[in-house]
């Protein structure tokens, strides 16, 4: 058995093969939330539930209605962008004109209601996804057996961050939100209906989480509580990557996914505190994240 | 004016705490049910444990010593504070009598240690670890269903007589992991077996990947699974997934009728595990069952029945002993012989452990299971000595050397 | 100033006298005991404007630091209690100084993420005991001399920390130091143009909230007799934030009013509607912020305002 620092390779490649995995999952989760940030400055406590909300989704959706996966996939992200808008236009409204720790707030209490809500119907236990059967089975990667979902996951992941990330940087519709994002009043002026845009950024933004919740389904098992300790870690990302930076947030979710795969295997015990680590680190020598500008 | 409102609306709402006044009911016996009933032990006893507990009171005729029974129920949601807090205020407020509870032997431990405070009877049911009555005993406590001890003594001592030598352990990280990865390691060296490393997975845990690929890693032959509920069985699932039980075999340490019924035969099928109570084993369990079924549309797991069991055995001790006092209740219980629908021979030692016979099972494969819910084949009988020792565990306090 | 001292004197006189009015004087107890963290909370939101988003994590450090030299080391009480107090000065200075040099939002993540690093700690160390938490703290004797045993004299000890904190609390607001906090507050920038270094002054602040929080933890640990990972948790954040918030932000009275209300409600709530209590406090923060920003006691010194004019 080769080895790396007196780890096996095996172990390491199959650690940091699980790490992209999860990485994949914090790149979506904080692309949505950038991209929330950056148009609304609103940081998005609600991120958590909206991902938690996206995956029973697709559980209610498969048990009750025999929805599946594939459709699951299109519409949860649908159905949960739709509450999203409704929050967005009867409650975080208001808050625009107040500091912005009130939205946070407020954010923050949506998020109790939605897990309390799902707590009381569902139980704090996870709920079982079935993985749906064109995606079962295992590769042999030599190192280790990759189910084939989870490379799918991979795979989903980074076609929907490309997919976003050129809808902002390269087309009209995305240089009208980042031109509003730098100056809304001016963009209004020129026609453009910010508010609506605002409103359809939120909403697409949740959507996103949503998505994220239905790929993590078959995974980690459908929870309330799914959401709430992953949100502060994506949180994290965010800060690292920097705060409206959309490719800072892709780029950071992957490499800090494969960070902690690392982590896992050479220092077990750090792997849940790493990333707030690298954040205090980068916070001190970079205060505007890795890809963010200085305010 | 608005001085005086004010003063009014301040004291007011200082007052919405007087209101944490209860009453403590003198003309009742008050039995507390402290459990998990929504987190990773909510299928094992939970809602239908309180069902087992009603029951039993109503079998005993709803009343003792002239006084109506009342249950009081909580969900400590896993959470020690909560287990301990609701403990000591129904101690305090409500006239409570006796508890029983667990599903967690963190929450357990917590317990018990208001219960020697509180000079209440603690019956834990569901909870593992035998420091219960090891290291963390008191007069207080009895262990009923099962302990850690007899797991290892059951289903590691088959395992390891079957062959798997080297394991590596994913453990629940909290007391009843620990625990019952220390009672599985000590059966594993005393056979001449080695544990080549061992991996924590928090509470609650649903994606067990990275922590099984530390398992496979290390080469060992049995997966030593320290963990239980939900943890179990996601734990196993996803060893399936990953292709670890084609080259390790999986020890389920602790299992219930419930974890077999989610994770179905298929994927069960083989798994050995050590239990104190299955319905089917004979007629008076089946008798228990299928009225224990009319009720909850569930067999009972062991935990289930043992909650029913306890409760019988505890109000008939109030009745022979003529009192609710606990030291009088507990020298009665520890005199007492079990002979029930949830045991035969069953008795409490001094530390408070109610040692009786525990099966290891098998799982059967779906070809051999004719009937719902059939699900184990009994592979071999432990006496009581044979699963939990025939002294004390020296390492409680209590016992004078 | 004459209904102030009347508010206070009626106050002070239910609280001296409730343990004889058949309260249960473990749960006043709890309430003051976050009445205590609120304020020292409030110090940082209402004063400063700081919206510490993760400060459980001095409350808790502190209530397992004094917890294990209890137990474990066999130290008195108030040696105890200094010791978690130092421990959550020291983690407020290193938290503080990190998360100070950012404001608003970034401040808030910065915060967040580092509590929940403390919690990670705390649930991995060995003398924390995990998920299992610290178990049978006993709560000692006061200088040796006094039990604290006893309920009832528990409460007066803990009645006479808090009465001290709310004092200490009011002074520092009004002294010279409390006037340029206060200014920051209001306009940082021209702070900062009239050459102070407001850093160092949010740094103290950041610092003394964390300190308070930390005693107040440490009181609870004695109170109920254990600690857990709930104390050190993002929940436990979250609940001092609404209670600051739902009592009234920048005012004396305010936490406390928001402490006994939030603490009264999880003790009935849990036993009638169990997962719903977080549906309510998530509602009352929701309206709270959207149309009750001012709080209780804010609220009522407003129509007071109103009513002088």
């Amino acid at each position: 058995m080769t080895t790396v620092f007196g780890v096996p390779l095996a172990a390491i490649l199959g650690q940091m093969m699980l790490g992209l995995v999860n990485g994949a999952f914090y790149a979506l989760l904080s692309l949505g939330l950038a991209v929330i940030f950056g148009l609304l400055g609103v940081v998005n406590f609600a991120h958590g539930a909206f991902y938690m909300l996206g995956a029973f989704a697709a559980y209610i959706g498969l048990a009750s209605f025999g929805v599946n996966y594939w459709w699951a996939l299109l519409l949860a992200p649908l159905a949960v962008g739709l509450v999203g808008i409704a929050m967005e236009r009867l409650l975080l409204r208001h808050l625009y004109q107040v500091e912005p720790v009130y939205g946070l707030l407020l954010t923050f209490g949506i998020a109790l209601i939605a897990e309390g809500v799902m707590r009381s119907q569902f139980g704090a236990s996870g709920k079982s996804y079935p993985v749906p059967p064109l995606l079962q089975g295992g590769l042999n990667l030599g190192f280790m057996v990759l189910p084939v979902y989870r490379a799918w996951v991979i795979l989903a992941s980074l076609i929907v961050c490309g997919a976003t990330w050129l809808l902002i940087e390269r087309t009209r519709l995305g240089s009208r939100l980042r031109a509003a994002t730098e100056n809304a009043k001016l963009v209004q002026a020129f026609g453009i209906n910010v508010p609506l845009l605002v409103m359809f950024t939120y909403g697409a933004g949740v959507a996103l989480a949503a998505l994220a919740g239905v790929l993590a389904a078959p995974v980690v098992q459908v929870s309330p509580l799914m959401g709430s300790e992953l949100v502060i870690v994506v949180f994290a990302v965010v800060v690292i990557g920097g705060m409206g930076s959309i490719i800072g947030a892709i780029v950071s979710g992957l490499m800090l996914g494969l960070i902690e795969g690392l982590t896992k295997v050479i220092y077990p015990e750090a792997s849940n505190i790493v990333v707030f680590v690298i954040m205090a680190v980068v916070l001190i020598w970079r205060p505007a994240g890795l890809f963010g500008k200085e305010q | 004016m608005t001085r005086k409102s004010i003063i009014v609306a301040l004291g007011a709402l200082l007052g919405l705490s007087a209101a944490s006044q209860a009453s403590a009911a003198a003309d009742q016996v008050v039995i507390g049910d402290i459990d998990d009933m929504s987190g990773v032990y909510a299928d094992v006893l939970g809602q239908a444990g309180f069902d087992a507990i009603d029951m039993a009171i109503h079998d005993f005729g709803g009343t003792v010593l002239g006084k109506k029974i009342m249950v009081l129920s909580v969900d400590h949601q896993n959470k020690p504070d909560i287990g301990a807090s609701k403990f000591r205020e129904w101690a305090d407020q409500n006239g409570l009598t006796m508890v029983l509870g667990g599903s967690n032997t963190g929450v357990s431990i917590a317990m018990s240690k208001v219960a020697a405070a509180k000079k209440i009877a603690f019956i834990a049911v569901g909870a593992g670890g035998a420091s219960l009555t090891g290291v963390d005993c008191t007069p207080y406590t009895v262990h009923y269903a099962y302990d850690t001890t007899a797991l290892g003594n059951g289903t590691a001592s088959a395992i390891v007589k079957q062959g798997g030598k080297t394991w590596f352990f994913v453990t629940a990280d909290y007391a009843f992991g620990t625990q019952l990865q220390e009672a599985a390691t000590k059966v594993v060296l005393a056979n001449g077996g080695k544990v080549l490393g061992a991996v924590r997975a928090p509470l609650g845990s649903t994606d067990y990947s990275s922590f099984l690929l530390q398992a496979q890693a290390s080469g060992a032959q049995v997966l030593g699974l320290a963990n239980a509920g939900t943890d179990f069985s996601n734990s196993l699932k996803a060893a399936n997934e990953f292709g670890i039980t084609k080259t390790m075999k999986p020890a389920a340490l602790l299992a219930f009728l419930t974890d077999i019924h989610a994770l179905t035969l298929q994927t069960a099928q083989g798994l050995y595990l050590t239990t104190a109570f299955y319905w089917d084993l004979n007629d008076q369990t089946r008798a228990f069952a299928k009225r224990f079924f009319a009720k909850v549309k569930r067999m009972p797991t062991m935990d289930q029945a043992g909650y029913y069991s306890a409760t019988t055995q505890y109000l008939n001790a109030v009745k022979a002993v003529g009192s609710t006092d606990s030291d009088k209740v507990m020298a009665q219980l520890k005199k007492t012989k079990i002979n029930d629908m949830f045991t035969t021979g069953g008795y409490v030692r001094a530390d408070g452990l109610m040692v009786h016979p525990m099966y290891v099972m098998q799982v059967k494969t779906p070809a051999e299971s004719k009937y719902p819910w059939d699900y184990y084949k009994v592979v071999k009988v432990l006496t009581g000595e044979e699963a939990d020792g025939s002294q004390s565990d020296q390492s409680c306090p209590m016992i004078k050397r | 100033m004459r209904a102030q001292i009347a508010v206070y004197g009626v106050l002070a006189a239910v609280a001296l006298i409730a343990p004889f009015l058949g309260l249960y004087p473990v749960f006043l107890m709890k309430i003051l005991c976050f009445a205590m963290f609120a304020c020292a909370f409030n110090l940082l939101l209402g004063f400063t404007k700081m919206l510490s988003f993760g400060h459980a994590a001095y409350f808790g450090a502190s209530a397992y630091v004094t917890g294990w030299l209890v137990t474990v080391q066999g130290w008195g009480t108030i040696a105890g209690i200094l010791g978690g107090v130092a421990v959550a000065l020291l983690l407020g200075l290193v938290i503080g100084a990190i998360a100070v040099r950012r404001q608003g939002i970034y401040f808030a993540m910065i915060t967040l993420a580092l509590g929940q690093l403390v919690f990670f700690v705390c649930l991995q160390a060995n003398f924390t005991g995990g998920e299992n938490g610290l178990q049978g703290i006993p709560r000692g004797t006061l200088l040796g001399v006094i039990g604290l045993g006893n309920d009832r004299i528990m409460y007066y000890f803990v009645f006479a920390v808090f009465a001290a904190v709310y004092v200490l609390i009011r002074r520092i607001v009004h002294s010279p130091f409390g006037q340029v906090l206060r200014a920051i507050r209001a306009n940082e920038p021209r702070a900062i143009s009239l050459g102070y270094k407001v850093d160092r002054y949010k740094l103290v602040a950041f610092v003394l909230s964390a300190s308070l929080s930390g005693l107040a933890g440490s009181l609870k640990a004695l109170v109920l007799g254990f600690v857990t990972l709930s104390d050190v948790s993002q929940t436990n954040s979250g609940e001092v934030i609404l209670m600051t918030l739902l009592g009234g932000s920048g005012t004396f009275l305010g936490p406390l009013i928001g402490a006994n209300v939030v603490v009264t409600l999880q003790e009935y709530l849990s036993d009638l509607v169990g997962a719903w209590v977080s549906v309510i406090i998530g509602a009352i923060f929701v309206v709270c912020v959207l149309v009750f920003r001012r709080g209780f006691v804010g609220e009522i010194q407003r129509i007071f305002a109103q009513r002088a004019r």
